[in-house]
């Protein structure tokens, strides 16, 4: 379990001084979770532990309801990511045209499944319902640069062109 | 005043293709010619035909140019700008036509089109609230503030609007009811996350015309009473929220949204709430839930959101393309146009995106009544590579396929609705014969598996069941009871899931085994899938009548399962073979098959 790993050494160094002014504008306001949420997963790259647990008691909401709304979410992430997220096209017309291949083929090449991140993280691999560029079908986003038309044999020199 | 307008397509579709570099490439030649006075350059809406972008349509010419690459503007600038010469290599060309076609109105992709909710898409400069203005926005608005609200909601009646956005409710009855409900604070809420995948109206018209759909939710505004909206968009389209709050601020400067509205004595507000990717958001109480900050959970109905919806208070929900459409009905004389499209119990437009096997991927808005046919074949242009159509699904994992034998049926609501399939948000994804249908009910039920949001047993367990069924199918360990067992579960999840996502989503696997149960029986009874998309169930094997021996297959195989001479007859090795078709897209021959697994050699053991 490498990237659970990797959050445990993270999350030694998180730093929580930002946060206040990064809270500021949501408190003493209602339906502000989701801002919150989103607002420290973009200061973060994802939601460390202490940061959330910070967040709830300045917002005076249990820690609980941040980690409810926080895990209902596909935008949220509890882990650190790597420096390159892949996403590839989960939908339909993505979907009839290869896409569970080329997902394959990813996951092969860097040995991780979805969701996961490899150990050096230079890679996250995700999924998304659909960026709408249906006409390139199938498609991946690397860092929401899209390449299309991909076939599993593109796969590898398109990979090693991210550090 | 400029000599040419360059509408440079700058939506989602394009900009995938490449049209920033094309836009830079266009900038950077004009300003190296010092010729950025005499033609405008705008990053425009979607004309629809992703399928060819990126795509520039320069003004007043009438000129359409595609497939555009940033080496092709140099001779762009020199020969159209600049010597006034169309260049007949950058036009449209395709087996619809016989010569490369100019303008929309020769290139068939157009032509059974009827722009109404898109008619600014692409024309206008989204960013830029005169150009809305110049061509007539924002008139319906001024003229509603002087109607009574009960007026407006009469003209919207009248013209039979239905809800763009999934079940077809009408929407002068929505209306109606939330003006009628008691309470002082109103709200108006556009459901603007668009969750189907294979779908991208919404966005499309949030990204060229976003003006429209804050005149229609001002309207409704003015209709229920309400001093304050909420526009709730997915977080995965940044372009279409800039865009959002550029038109709400200009809407701000001019005095159409804030305090006294153009002198009229009320207010209104715009908040743009961004969603963080639930699919089940879609649905109105989960997303008002997701509005309060709460975990995007849908509620029992009633009450229904007209009388207790976004922090209890009456609320009138409706989608994007449902509101675009509001300032066409309200304008002078809107209703009596409005009406004149359409068939009786579905009027106006309605934009659909076409995607998957078909060669025109795109957008397009059609008059209600078309038949899928014309849709698919000709504005589609068929299917791409000359195969055989076999099926379209319609209205995305809530919607069914509907096959070849129904392809004149006529696209409006009821009829989709007899044919299994709905009208849904407006996605139809084109299959052919390479589409397995067991295997796309199981990609379904695995997307509303994952999605649902686990409040009501028979959507989190049923659609469970259901598809570990289906994947036992697709992994060659269907038995014969199977089909029933499917049927059985679908029908009481059917009558018994809390909301409008659990109750849908048996509808591709019922659709499915409804038109392609054959295909359900081949998989069980032969352990065969025929469209060679199941991997246990099927190997490929090359036909020696049609290898040449060139080679191209085992050069592309990425785990070297082919072998042979030059000129000679290849050989895949099945034990080897992941089955990922690198190859079948590469022979040129057509050589490589699609042919049952050998048991023979199972026997050998």
């Amino acid at each position: 379990m490498s990237s659970e790993g990797a959050t445990a050494v993270q999350q030694h160094e998180i730093d929580l001084s930002g946060i206040d002014a990064l809270l500021e504008p949501y408190l003493g306001k209602r339906g502000t979770v989701i801002p919150v949420l989103q607002s420290l997963q973009e200061h973060y790259g994802y939601l460390p532990r202490p940061a959330l647990e910070y967040a709830a008691a300045r917002m005076k909401i249990p820690l609980s309801r941040l980690y409810g709304v926080a895990t209902f979410y596909a935008q949220f992430k509890m882990n650190p990511r790597g420096r390159n997220i892949i996403r590839v096209c989960k939908g339909t017309a993505c979907h009839i045209q290869g896409s569970p291949k080329v997902a394959e083929r990813v996951e092969e090449i860097l040995g991780i499944k979805s969701g996961e991140t490899t150990p050096d993280l230079r890679f996250t691999l995700e999924e998304v319902a659909c960026i709408g560029a249906c006409a390139l079908a199938p498609v991946m986003t690397i860092n929401d640069e899209p390449h299309g038309r991909l076939t599993p044999d593109k796969i590898k020199e398109i990979l090693d062109s991210y550090e | 005043m400029y000599e040419k307008h360059l509408m440079i397509c700058g939506a989602t579709g394009c900009l995938s293709s490449g049209s920033a570099k094309v836009q830079q490439a266009l900038e950077d030649e004009l300003a190296k010619r010092g010729l950025k006075e005499k033609f405008r350059l705008v990053m425009s809406g979607c004309p629809g035909f992703c399928e060819v972008g990126p795509i520039i349509v320069i003004y007043p010419d009438e000129v359409f140019y595609c497939r555009l690459k940033p080496g092709d503007i140099p001779e762009l600038v020199e020969k159209h700008l600049l010597g006034g010469e169309v260049i007949e290599r950058l036009l449209y060309k395709g087996p619809d036509v016989d010569a490369p076609a100019r303008f929309y109105d020769t290139i068939p992709f157009y032509q059974k089109q009827k722009f109404n909710v898109l008619h600014n898409s692409g024309i206008i400069d989204p960013e830029n609230i005169d150009e809305y203005i110049m061509r007539g926005g924002y008139r319906a608005f001024s003229r509603a503030l002087k109607m009574e609200p009960m007026e407006v909601i009469n003209e919207v009646k009248k013209s039979g609007l239905r809800g763009r956005g999934g079940a077809g409710f009408p929407t002068g009855l929505k209306w109606e009811f939330t003006y009628r409900a008691a309470g002082d604070k109103k709200y108006v809420v556009c459901n603007a996350d668009e969750g189907d995948p294979g779908a991208f109206m919404d966005r499309s018209i949030l990204e060229g015309d976003p003006h429209a759909v804050l005149e229609g939710m001002l309207i409704a505004a003015r209709a229920i009473g309400s001093d304050e909206g909420y526009i709730y968009c997915r977080a995965e389209y940044p372009l279409a929220i800039k865009r959002l709050k550029t038109a709400i601020a200009q809407a701000e400067e001019y005095g159409l949204v804030g305090e006294n509205i153009l002198g009229y004595g009320v207010n209104f507000k715009f908040n743009i709430k961004e969603g963080a990717g639930a699919f089940v958001c879609g649905e109105e109480t989960a997303l008002l839930a997701s509005i309060e900050g709460k975990r995007g959970m849908p509620r029992p109905r009633p009450p229904f959101p007209a009388n207790s919806g976004l922090w209890g208070k009456p609320t009138c929900i409706n989608n994007v393309e449902t509101y675009a459409n509001i300032p066409l009905i309200v304008r002078e004389g809107g209703v009596e146009e409005y009406v004149k499209i359409g068939t009786e119990g579905s009027k106006g437009t309605k934009v659909f995106a076409l995607a998957g096997k078909i060669r025109n991927t795109g957008l397009c808005e059609v008059p209600m009544g078309i038949t899928l046919r014309e849709i698919i074949f000709d504005i589609g242009g068929g299917i791409k590579g000359g195969r055989e159509f076999k099926a379209v699904q319609a209205g995305g994992p809530s919607g069914g396929c509907i096959p070849a034998e129904q392809l004149d049926l006529p696209v409006d609501y009821d009829s989709l609705t007899q044919a299994g399939a709905i009208m849904g948000s407006g996605g139809l994804v084109v299959m052919d014969d390479r589409t397995c249908m067991v295997d796309l009910a199981r990609y379904f039920l695995s997307f509303t598996q994952k999605e649902s949001c686990g409040k009501c047993i028979p959507c989190r367990e049923g659609t469970k069941r259901m598809l570990e069924i289906l994947e036992r199918i697709t992994e060659g360990r269907g038995e014969p009871d199977d089909l029933d067992r499917l049927q059985e579960l679908a029908s009481s999840i059917k009558d018994s899931a809390l909301c409008g996502l659990g109750q849908t989503c048996p509808n591709p696997v019922l659709s499915t085994i409804r038109y392609f149960r054959h295909e359900y029986e081949e998989h069980i009874n032969e352990k065969f899938c025929r469209a060679g998309v199941c991997k246990p169930l099927f190997e490929y094997t090359i036909d020696p009548e049609l290898c040449n021996g060139c080679t191209r297959c085992a050069r592309i195989c990425p785990v070297k399962a082919i072998s042979g001479e030059r000129k000679e007859t290849h050989v895949i090795d099945p034990e080897i073979c992941t089955r990922c078709g690198s190859c079948v897209e590469r022979c040129r021959q057509e050589a490589i098959k699609v042919t049952p697994v050998r048991r023979e050699a199972d026997v050998s053991h």
